[in-house]
C-alpha cells in the first residue's frame, strides 16, 4: 500500500456506494480509481448495478434485494487493499486526436453575450486563463494546451462529456476558475476548461467552464451516423489519452464537410499506459505517445 | 394501433422503469420519476409493470385515439376527461377509437401516469423506451412530446374497470418528509450547518423538472476550508465526482438541489446526503411551493423502508392480478 492514502466510503442512500480515494486531484487517485473499477468489473457480484469511476473517486449503484449492503462494502475494501497505490497497473487503451479551432467565431460570440457573469469582464476566456496562468498571451496559452497530451479521468455530467486531466507535472498544470454563475448556453463541442480539468461538452447547454475553442469532431451521436460510433453512441471512456491539435478555419470547415458526408473519423490508435513509465518520465513518455499517434 | 397528439402537455414524456448500465459515461437511469404509481397504471391495464407509458408534468396532453383500447391513470390529481367527460383516477377505462381525452386542472401531486393496454412501443434504445432530454435520447427523437407526434402503441388485451383500491394510492401532500441518509460530503458542513440542513421547512422553487428539484430555506454553514486541488475556488467545492441517485448538492451552501433520474451524473459541488430510493417518489409528486423537511436516517433504517416499499408495491400487485 505504499503512498496510498486509505479510501473514504460513505453510503449514498440505501443503493449507492461512494468511495474518496484523495480530496485532491492527482493522475496517481485517478489511477487508483480505474484499478479498483477495473477490477470490480472483471468480478462483478451479482447486484452491482452501475460502476462509475471518477477524477478521484468512484461509485458503485448496487441492488440492497440481491446484494447486502456490507458485503459488497467489504468486497471493495477488498480491492482496495489488493490495487494498492496502482503504480503497476496498465492500461489497454487508445491515444486520439481531437482538432479543435481555437478561438472559434462561435464560442467567442458566446462568451461575450455572458461577459456579465465573467471574473474578467474586459477580455476572452483565453486571454483571462493566458493571464492568470503567466502565459505571454493566447498564442503562448494554446501552445501549452495542445502541447502535452490529457487524460480521460472521467465522462459524465452529461452522455459522453469527457473531463481530462493534463500528463504534466503538477508545477505546469493549469489551473483556472470556472465562471462566477453558470452561462445557459454553451455551443456543442466547445473546449471547455475548469479547476485542473478541460473537457468537451458533448451536447448544447449550460455550463461553467471557460471556452477556449470548438472541435469539429462529434463526440457523442445517439444516431450513431458517423463510423467511429457504429459499436456506441459515446465516443470517450475513462482512460482514453488525448492530444488537442490546434487546427485553422479552413481546416475546420473541411471536417464540418467530412461530418457532413458521414466520412470523418477521430484519429485514434491502441496504446498501453502504465503509471509508473509515466511518472518515471512524463515527457519522454508524452512523446512516445505522439510518436503512436503519428504512426500509421 | 397509433395515438395522435393535438396538445403535447407541459413536458410530456415516454418514460419506463429506466436504462441501467450507462451512468458511467454521463447517462443517468431516467425512467418514471414516480416508479409506484407508474407501475401500478401499467398493471391497472394488463401491462408487464415496466411497459413504457407517458409521463405528464403540472398539465397533461390532449390525445387522439384511433384504435379501441384500455387507458389508466395514475399519479398526480390531474382529472382525465374523454370526450368532455370526467373518468376516473386509479382505474382502467375503454377508450374507441375516435375519443379524445383530455385534462383538468392538476389539484394535488405534480406528475400523473398514462398507461395504454400493450404500453407504448418506440424503440429500445440502451435497453429502455425512456426519454433521456439532456442526451436527446429514447422516446420520440428523444425529446417531449410535440403537437403532430404520433404515438405507436404494442398490442395488449386489457379489461376495464379493474382498480387500485383506495388504501395502496398515496398521499399527495403540500408538507412532505423526505428520508435521507446523509454523508458523501457533509463533513464540509458545520454541525451547526448540518442542524439548519435538518430544521429548516425547505420550499420547492419553480426550478424542478427531471433532472433535479432546488429548494429554499436557509443557508448552510460550511467549516472554512481551502478547496483541494483540482476542485475550483468555492471553498465548498469538491473535485468534480459522481452524484448518487437522489443525492443532494448544495452549491456554496445555499438552495439545495436533490438530483432525480435525469441527474447530471457528476460535478464539483458539495453533496451532504442522499434520498432513499423509494422516497423519490414523493420528491417527484412535489409541486413548487411544497414544503419539505429531511429526515436522517441510517442504513439500517433505509433498508427497513425499502421492505416496506416492496411489500406495498407487492401488494398494489397482488390486488390488481
Amino acid at each position: 500500500m505504499s503512498g496510498a492514502t486509505p479510501a473514504r466510503y460513505s453510503w449514498g442512500g440505501d443503493e449507492h456506494i461512494f468511495v474518496e480515494l484523495a480530496e485532491e486531484m492527482s493522475l496517481q487517485a485517478n489511477f487508483r480509481a480505474m484499478a479498483i473499477t477495473t477490477s470490480l468489473r472483471e468480478n462483478r457480484p451479482e447486484g452491482v448495478v452501475e460502476i462509475c469511476p471518477a477524477n478521484a473517486s468512484y461509485q458503485v449503484r448496487y441492488d440492497p434485494d440481491v446484494i447486502e449492503p456490507r458485503t459488497l462494502l467489504a468486497h471493495l475494501r477488498e480491492i482496495e487493499e489488493k490495487v494498492g497505490d496502482a503504480a503497476d497497473f496498465s492500461l489497454s487503451t487508445r491515444v486520439v486526436e481531437i482538432p479543435v479551432l481555437y478561438q472559434d467565431p462561435w464560442t467567442t460570440e458566446t462568451l461575450l453575450r455572458f461577459r456579465d457573469r465573467h471574473q474578467d469582464p474586459d477580455a476572452t476566456d483565453i486571454e483571462y486563463a493566458a493571464r492568470i496562468n503567466g502565459y505571454a498571451g493566447a498564442e503562448e496559452f494554446i501552445a501549452a494546451h495542445s502541447g502535452a497530451p490529457w487524460f480521460v479521468s472521467m465522462v459524465g455530467f452529461v452522455a459522453g462529456l469527457p473531463f481530462m486531466y493534463q500528463m504534466v507535472p503538477r508545477e505546469r498544470q493549469i489551473v483556472v476558475p470556472k465562471y462566477l454563475r453558470p452561462r445557459t448556453d454553451t455551443p456543442k463541442q466547445t473546449v471547455g476548461y475548469g479547476g485542473c480539468f478541460s473537457c468537451i461538452y458533448s451536447v448544447r447547454g449550460a455550463g461553467g467552464y471557460q471556452m477556449f475553442g470548438i472541435t469539429p469532431a462529434p463526440i457523442y451521436d445517439p444516431a450513431q451516423e458517423l463510423p467511429d460510433f457504429a459499436d456506441f453512441m459515446v465516443f470517450f471512456r475513462p482512460g482514453d489519452i488525448v492530444r488537442f491539435k490546434p487546427i485553422d478555419r479552413d481546416a475546420y470547415d473541411d471536417h464540418v464537410k467530412e461530418v457532413e458526408a458521414g466520412t470523418f473519423r477521430i484519429r485514434s490508435r491502441p496504446v498501453d499506459f502504465g503509471l509508473r513509465e509515466y511518472l518515471d518520465d512524463p515527457d519522454g513518455f508524452t512523446a512516445g505517445l505522439m510518436e503512436v499517434l503519428r504512426a500509421d | 394501433m397509433p395515438i395522435e397528439v393535438r396538445q403535447p402537455g407541459l413536458a410530456t414524456t415516454i418514460q419506463d422503469a429506466g436504462r441501467n448500465g450507462y451512468y458511467d459515461v454521463g447517462i443517468p437511469p431516467s425512467g418514471a420519476l414516480d416508479q409506484y404509481s407508474y407501475s401500478v397504471a401499467n398493471r391497472l391495464v394488463g401491462n408487464d409493470p415496466g411497459a413504457a407509458a407517458l409521463e405528464c408534468v403540472y398539465m397533461g396532453p390532449e390525445l387522439h385515439f384511433t384504435e379501441d383500447t384500455v387507458i389508466a391513470i395514475t399519479g398526480a390529481e390531474l382529472p382525465p376527461k374523454l370526450n368532455g367527460e370526467e373518468r376516473p383516477l386509479w382505474e382502467a377505462f375503454a377508450v374507441k377509437s375516435g375519443d379524445v381525452l383530455t385534462f383538468g386542472f392538476c389539484k394535488r401531486g405534480a406528475r400523473a401516469y398514462i398507461a395504454v393496454s400493450g404500453g407504448i412501443d418506440v424503440p429500445l434504445v440502451l435497453g429502455s423506451r425512456s426519454t433521456y432530454g439532456l442526451g436527446k435520447l429514447g422516446g420520440i427523437s428523444g425529446a417531449p412530446l410535440v403537437a403532430g407526434d404520433v404515438i405507436p402503441v404494442g398490442a395488449g388485451a386489457g379489461v376495464p374497470g379493474r382498480s387500485l383500491p383506495e388504501s395502496l394510492r398515496p398521499a399527495l401532500s403540500k408538507e412532505i418528509e423526505v428520508r435521507v441518509v446523509m454523508g458523501l460530503y457533509d463533513h464540509v458542513l458545520t454541525d451547526a450547518g448540518r442542524a439548519t440542513f435538518l430544521d429548516t421547512d425547505w420550499t420547492l422553487t419553480p426550478v424542478a423538472d427531471r433532472v433535479g428539484f432546488r429548494y429554499q430555506g436557509a443557508q448552510l454553514e460550511t467549516k472554512p476550508r481551502t478547496p483541494p486541488f483540482g476542485a475550483g475556488q468555492d471553498p465548498s467545492n469538491i473535485v468534480d465526482a459522481p452524484y448518487p441517485i437522489g443525492s443532494i448538492q448544495v452549491p456554496g451552501g445555499v438552495e439545495p438541489i436533490i438530483l432525480h433520474r435525469d441527474a447530471v451524473s457528476g460535478g464539483g459541488y458539495l453533496m451532504v446526503g442522499t434520498v432513499l430510493s423509494g422516497d423519490l417518489d414523493l420528491v417527484a409528486q412535489s409541486a413548487p411551493n411544497t414544503k419539505t423537511r429531511f429526515v436522517a436516517v441510517d442504513l439500517d433504517e433505509a433498508l427497513a423502508i425499502r421492505r416496506e416499499y416492496r411489500a406495498r408495491t407487492q401488494q398494489a400487485a397482488e390486488s390488481l392480478s
